[in-house]
């Protein structure tokens, strides 16, 4: 009696419970129906990313082919990783990874430092008026193409007419080739990098240091503390966070780089140090026609770019920070 | 109280504060006179600028320049194809934004996250340039408007950004209440999400205008043969970067090279649209940059 008891109570759940499940899925269904409006909608983004995004992903696959135009996509010949083979012992391509590490390096050193700098900074200015008239001049160069601030660079530090060759001239020193020399140019490149993203990147600090609870600034002002100590002992403190978030997402960047910001500061004195991954592939695939060593190269940079990103991502998470994914 | 004793405490200027304001001075200072010499040369007699005379305030006051940057048909054309590409991908990349945005605000859409994942995967990798390249080939789009407009008119950054705005601004049981009063998603999204969210959808447009208006890599690749397409940025590239080009009147080339004036007239000429709308740029911008360092 018993046992067919809970025999027929097994059952009768078991039974209940693919009822539920069907009613479940029936009601997942209806529900999906009466979005059919949203899905409707998402379909004219995903069409775009798929055209736009995905078929090109598709389309790095020709770094394993041996990509001739006249045959297409579907009749070149695939040769397995034989080009990234190739790739990795021309000279170039060790040339243009120094490059792509160096200009980001030294990018990421000195442009990260001076936005916390500055926004420390303008948080202890007081007066409104002064802070918000500075504040629009430093955002400035962050609305500006890059071939703007290149254009701009020549005319202030080219070294036959620039303006800041000009005054060094007249105070009786010699003129500097800012942008025509190798080693100029890698650091002139550095400086205008920061001039252009320096004020732009103050936003998240000071965003950051309103955050800080005013209580601990009066707590420091009763311990005697001054100006200097404040910064160091609260306002710093009260940002680090912000700073090492932004720090790791930035170096999951450096395999990245402005093609743009190169092509439009570069010039034929210069060639040591401007030829980085992005340039060397527009120089091999568009002007050469050499689509699948190129594509190769890109490929790399996209695949050692995410899995930087991936292990910025996390580090940050590990740190208990948001991280970006 | 507490707050207004340590400002009074902090009202005299110290000596910290005069390297304070000294070093904000100089740093914005050094922001804006590249402006001020360019602007200068280019009002400047060419004779002075040949001499090295020019540095902030014009000399031998020359409107001359100017005159030639608005003869150069080419240099007008550049800044009429930039005007429409800015328009179309800012319209395009601002319905396609909506469209994506809003269905994934709903956290209990069935497939919402794989569709999230599909957008968000694209901010972090990419096919590179030359099957991007080959693709704009294969459409056709070559040498066309449409190169410049639809492969960077949606961007997956804005799309979080929207999201998480229409997320923190509109109630859910705000909009359940509408279902149930039998309005269709479509409705509630056109007379009820869009206009609560007017300021950053102006805020995402300027994102999309500001990315289009500036931006010259693609016009480099896919710009070739149809130099009437040139936008603004690529035609400056040609013009004062590279100075492979002369500034042209009437189709006849003048000079070789431009002389410095005229290089200056035409960064002032490509800058002047950017400052004229700076101060609206500057406020939604600062705006976009704080919704984008929350997270969705």
């Amino acid at each position: 009696m018993k046992n067919t008891g809970t025999i027929n109570t097994t059952n009768e759940t078991a039974l209940f419970k693919k009822q539920i499940k069907k009613a479940d899925r029936a009601r997942a269904w209806k529900r999906a129906a009466s979005n059919y409006q949203l899905y409707l909608l998402l379909l004219i983004p995903l069409s775009f990313v798929i055209v736009f995004k995905y078929l090109p992903m598709l389309g790095a696959s020709i770094a394993f082919m041996d990509y001739k135009i006249a045959r297409g996509f579907t009749g070149s010949e695939w040769v397995g990783f034989e080009i990234f083979q190739e790739l990795f012992k021309k000279p170039d391509f060790a040339r243009a990874l120094r490059n792509t590490l160096l200009l980001n390096v030294l990018d990421i050193s000195l442009s990260f430092v001076m936005p916390i700098i500055l926004a420390i900074l303008l948080n202890e200015i007081k007066n409104q008026f002064f802070k918000r008239i500075n504040q629009s001049l430093l955002y400035l160069p962050h609305f500006l193409s890059w071939v703007i601030i290149g254009a701009l660079a020549y005319q202030l530090l080219g070294q036959g007419s620039g303006m800041v060759n000009n005054l060094i001239e007249s105070i009786g020193l010699d003129r500097v080739p800012f942008l025509q020399e190798d080693i100029h140019w890698l650091f002139t490149y550095t400086a205008i990098g920061v001039w252009q993203s320096m004020g732009w990147g103050t936003i998240i600090y000071l965003a950051a240091i309103t955050g800080i609870n005013p209580e601990l600034y009066e707590a420091a002002t009763v311990d005697g503390a001054g100006r200097m100590r404040k910064i160091w002992h609260v306002t710093i403190p009260g940002i680090r966070m912000t700073i090492v978030t932004l720090l790791i997402l930035s170096l999951g960047g450096i395999m990245g780089g402005s093609f743009e910001q190169i092509m439009a500061l570069a010039n034929k004195a210069t060639t040591e140090f401007t030829t980085t991954i992005p340039v060397l592939v527009y120089r091999w695939g568009i002007e050469s026609g050499n689509f699948s060593r190129a594509t190769a190269l890109g490929l790399f940079q996209s695949v050692i770019g995410l899995i930087l990103v991936l292990s910025a991502d996390k580090v940050s998470k590990k740190l208990g920070e948001d991280g970006i994914l | 109280m507490a707050k207004n004793a340590s400002y009074f405490q902090q009202k005299r200027f110290d000596k910290w504060d005069v390297l304070i304001y000294g070093f904000i001075l100089l740093t914005s200072l050094a922001c804006l006179i590249p402006f001020l010499h360019v602007v200068a040369k280019s009002m400047s007699d060419n004779a002075y600028v040949l001499a090295n005379k020019v540095f902030l305030w014009p000399k031998g006051w020359n409107f001359e320049a100017y005159a030639k940057v608005l003869a150069d048909k080419s240099i007008v054309r550049s800044l009429y194809v930039t005007i429409i590409i800015t328009l179309l991908t800012t319209a395009i990349g601002m319905i396609v934004t909506i469209c994506a945005a809003y269905p994934l605000t709903k956290r209990d859409l069935a497939g919402s996250k794989v569709i999230t994942f599909l957008f968000m995967f694209t901010m972090f990798f990419s096919g590179g340039l030359i099957p991007a390249y080959l693709l704009i080939s294969e459409l056709g789009m070559l040498d066309t408007i449409w190169s410049l407009v639809l492969p960077t008119a949606f961007s997956a950054f804005n799309l979080l950004i929207l999201r998480s705005s229409i997320r923190g601004t509109i109630p859910e049981s705000l909009e359940e209440s509408a279902r149930i009063d039998g309005a269709s998603h479509i409705r509630i999204l056109i007379s009820m999400v869009l206009p609560l969210s007017k300021p950053i959808m102006a805020t995402l447009a300027l994102f999309y205008a500001v990315g289009r208006w500036n931006g010259y890599m693609d016009a480099l690749f896919y710009i070739k043969q149809n130099v009437d397409l040139r936008p603004l940025q690529l035609k400056l590239y040609y013009l004062v970067v590279q100075a492979s080009e002369a500034v042209q009147i009437e189709m006849v080339v003048t000079d070789l090279t431009n002389p410095e004036v005229l290089k200056a007239a035409c960064v002032v000429f490509a800058t002047v649209p950017i400052l004229l709308v700076y101060p609206f740029l500057q406020k939604y911008f600062v705006q976009g940059v704080m919704l984008g360092s929350v997270k969705g």
